[in-house]
């Protein structure tokens, strides 16, 4: 490492990250490219502030991509998946065999022998996921059908890594007795524990840790969250989040499996998981770090020498792979029917080389497959490729579509991802409960947030949608859903609480209507001070209820009890919203509620009165005027 | 012995000394089922099933309303779209009601003379019940004519005492069976009727 020191090293990463994303955001070229350039900047071969130490942090920054899966991991139900299936295996079939047979066909015309051509394919055909799906979801194109489809086939490659590193050494054609230095280091150690096994054995070691994954996920991680979130320390919580993560990767790297695979599949798994949210709010911002520091190493890591000493050819391999893959995934498109647009953008999207090749470069290196001469031109142009996509999909967006786009409606596929519900409920006690019910009762489906772990387990065993947090923090809100909601019911015991909700929500999410329960007059004002308009008093409704069924049951007319209760309640309300105004002055409200109390009783001899005057004269009247006397019956 | 439902619709009975009054006779016939609209769905959350099935144990159904704006209170009417629907009470299969009698007995503030072509109201009584008629008849219900009782704001208590009295008639009639839906197809009001035979 050059300049020495992890601070000065970590000075360099962040200060380039602040400087250049900004810059290229306002620029409207996207963050991705904005990492790239400051990576190109920071690199050896402009003001040389990383050497090959970029290297070793693409390994560490790689960590961004692993838990970048598990978060889409987390906002996919099996469910989902099932329904991407076509999709996942259809597009992604096509697009790694067909890449992969035609880059062999290319390199075997070009001499190389079948092997190196095969593994050369198979490497090439791969895409980067992290690019592709920071490059579309900044763009809010992860809900287009191209998006969609895109994601669909990076899951296949990212499953296609597996049986990709198991064939590799098979098709060896130099006899490496040395290991060298093995390729990817962390957790792309080639040396694993299943090393020595044979392949059945091999094989079941891989199914079983799978299925530890998903046996993990499903019973064990559940309970020792709640015994975490029960102590009430946010970053534990937050250290277990990684913990897990962390885990999974250093298991799927010793049984030689693709970590973000891993992180996927765990992802998925705690996808119904009541700690869900609270997860996805733990891991972004490391993930968002993380990713960026990847990027910057891409940009680092680009070889400039080798580019420098052979430009033409270089630049000719860019343009050769990026136009194959091209040619191949508009192929697909048609094939599967997708239109003009979103067939563009998919193929641009998809065009570029992934960073796994660097991994199976490395690894195709130290198993005999590939000669350095071949591989580190390739590295380059991969490098290159992957830079060229956030590039790209920019010139597709801003030039090519405004020009030959056929400019579809946009139209909206259902639940393709995680349909979010229309109401948040805050607050899972005895109010939210049957609030949440009555409403799924009428097949209104809410996403519901609590803070006691144990109510939420037992909640979730009912099959409620449940999750763990608190309402008042925004991340949290924002994780379940409030940028999309339109309704934020708060139903917490907590006076306070609710408050604190309400405020967050005002602040952050203003087109949020709120409904509010509230349990005494104090915190009803504040709710009202904040422009909360909906303010349902805890025990207005139960009271005036009982009063109408004891009216009831001393001989009064059940419907005009009904009604008599019904215009109570409104002057009651309205009350509440004329105190409210006046709840600054402390003096002024105290005269306000005794003068309440003298009001309220004066309200109800008035009412007595009122139906003495027969205010509802049509009904006592049978029928018409008519006849010359007008006496009542 | 027939068993007879009063489907009664009152938003105000407190106020009302004739229905009051009609109430008091019916009640204690044994095959009279006294049910009370306003003070079983305060709401107007009428129960569907509930209701269907009440209706099915009976041979005949009579409406007791005060008359209002040339109709029926809201709850009543609400009653029926709820109630009597198609595939239960009319149309393919809805013969839920088929065969059984059913009348109306109202109360109006206007004199039976304002009811008519050259009356203050322009329409007779009949005219305007219509829509309760073919009601009725559309599902398959013999259609008795009304009991209407004019002019209640004007009475005294003994028009009251003798409507009362010849309501209870009437419905013991109509329980013992003995009212012949033949003789009375020509009349106008049931009450006539009940004038000569009371």
């Amino acid at each position: 490492m050059q300049g020495g020191g992890f601070f000065f090293q970590a000075f360099v990463y962040l200060a380039a990250a602040v400087i250049s994303v900004p810059i290229a955001k306002k620029l409207g070229l996207g963050s991705v490219l904005g990492y790239l350039i400051a990576g190109i900047i920071i690199g050896p071969f402009v003001l040389g502030l990383v050497g090959e130490g970029g290297q070793s942090v693409m390994e560490f920054a790689e960590f961004g991509i692993i838990m970048m899966l598990f978060l889409i991991g987390l906002e996919l139900k099996p469910a989902m998946i099932w329904k991407l299936k076509g999709s996942i295996l259809g597009m992604g079939g096509v697009q790694v065999s067909s890449t992969a047979l035609l880059v062999m066909a290319i390199a075997l015309f070009f001499g190389l022998q079948w092997q190196t051509a095969l593994a050369l394919g198979l490497v090439l055909a791969l895409s980067s996921t992290a690019i592709v799906l920071q490059t579309l979801h900044e763009k809010g194109l992860m809900q287009t059908d191209g998006g969609q489809n895109s994601f669909s086939v990076l899951l296949f490659q990212d499953i296609a890594i597996i049986p990709i590193l198991a064939i590799m050494p098979l098709l060896a054609t130099v006899h490496t007795s040395e290991h060298v230095e093995n390729g990817g280091g962390g957790y792309h150690a080639a040396s694993t524990w299943i090393d020595g096994l044979p392949i059945w054995g091999q094989t079941s070691a891989v199914l079983g840790v799978v299925a530890g994954i998903i046996f993990t996920g499903r019973y064990l991680i559940n309970p020792s969250f709640r015994l975490i979130a029960k102590t009430g320390l946010r970053e534990l919580f937050t250290a277990a989040a990684l913990l897990l993560v962390i885990a999974i990767t250093i298991l799927m790297g010793k049984v030689g499996l693709s970590p973000a695979l891993g992180a996927f599949i765990a992802g998925v798994v705690l996808a119904q998981s009541e700690y869900r949210h609270e997860l996805e709010t733990n891991i972004e911002p490391f993930k968002g770090l993380l990713l960026g520091l990847f990027f910057i190493s891409v940009g680092a890591s680009i070889d400039f020498h080798v580019i420098a000493s052979n430009p033409g050819l270089i630049l000719e391999l860019v343009a050769a792979l990026v136009a194959l893959k091209f040619l191949v995934l508009v192929a697909i498109g048609r094939m599967f029917r997708m239109s003009f647009d979103n067939i563009l953008l998919f193929a641009l999207a998809l065009a570029e080389g992934g960073e796994f090749a660097f991994v199976l470069f490395s690894f195709g290196l130290n198993n005999g497959v590939f000669e350095a001469s071949l591989v580190n031109p390739l590295i380059a142009v991969v490098a290159l490729s992957m830079a060229m996509t956030p590039l790209l999909v920019l010139l597709n967006e801003k030039l090519v579509q405004p020009r030959f786009g056929t400019k579809e409606k946009e139209e909206k596929k259902p639940d393709m991802i995680d349909k979010k519900s229309r109401v948040i409920i805050a607050g899972f006690g005895t109010v939210g409960s049957t609030v949440g019910r009555f409403m799924q009762a009428n097949d209104e489906e809410a996403t519901y947030l609590d803070p006691d772990p144990d109510n939420v387990d037992l909640l979730r065993k009912m099959g409620l949608q449940v999750f763990y947090g608190d309402a008042s923090r925004s991340n949290l809100l924002h994780a379940a859903g409030a940028a999309e909601a339109e309704l934020l019911i708060i139903a917490v015991d907590d006076a306070e609480k609710a408050v604190e909700i309400a405020k967050t929500a005002r602040k952050y999410f203003p087109h949020l209507e709120i409904i509010a329960r509230t349990s005494g007059w104090e915190d009803s004002y504040e709710l009202i001070g904040m422009g909360v308009k909906n303010i349902y008093l805890d025990t207005l409704d139960s009271s005036l209820r009982i009063g109408s069924d004891a009216l009831s049951r001393l001989g009064h007319r059940k419907y005009n009890v009904m009604r008599a209760m019904k215009t109570f309640r409104k002057y009651e309300e309205q009350h509440l919203h004329e105190l409210a105004e006046m709840r600054h002055d402390k003096k002024k409200l105290i005269r306000a509620t005794k003068q309440r109390i003298e009001d309220l009783e004066k309200l109800m001899l008035e009412e007595r009165e009122e139906l003495h005057k027969d205010k509802d004269m049509g009904w006592d009247v049978s029928g018409h005027i008519a006849d010359e006397n007008h006496m009542r019956t | 012995m027939r068993k007879i439902l009063i489907v009664f619709a009152h938003p105000a009975l407190e106020k009302s000394r004739v229905n009051r009054k009609l109430i008091e006779m019916a009640e204690v016939i044994e095959e009279v089922t006294f049910h009370d609209l306003y003070e079983i769905y305060p709401e107007m959350d009428v129960d569907v099933k509930a209701e269907q099935k009440l209706l099915k144990e009976q041979d005949v159904i009579v409406f007791q309303y005060p008359f209002f704006l040339f109709g029926m209170p809201a709850l009543l009417k609400e009653w029926m779209d709820l109630v009597l629907v198609h595939g239960w009470a009319f149309g393919r299969n809805g013969d839920a009601l088929k065969g059984k009698w059913a009348c109306s007995v109202i109360t109006t503030g206007g004199s039976r003379a304002s009811y008519s072509k050259e009356g203050q109201n322009r329409f007779t009584m009949r005219e305007l019940l219509a829509p309760l008629e073919q009601t009725v008849r559309l599902c398959g219900m013999h259609y008795l004519p009304p009991y209407v009782i004019h002019g209640t704001n004007v009475m005294k208590q003994e028009g009251i005492n003798e409507h009362a009295r010849h309501y209870r008639a009437m419905l013991k009639l109509l329980a013992d069976g003995s009212l012949d839906p033949n003789v009375l197809k020509g009349l106008e009001y049931l009450n006539d009727f009940m004038m000569d035979n009371g």
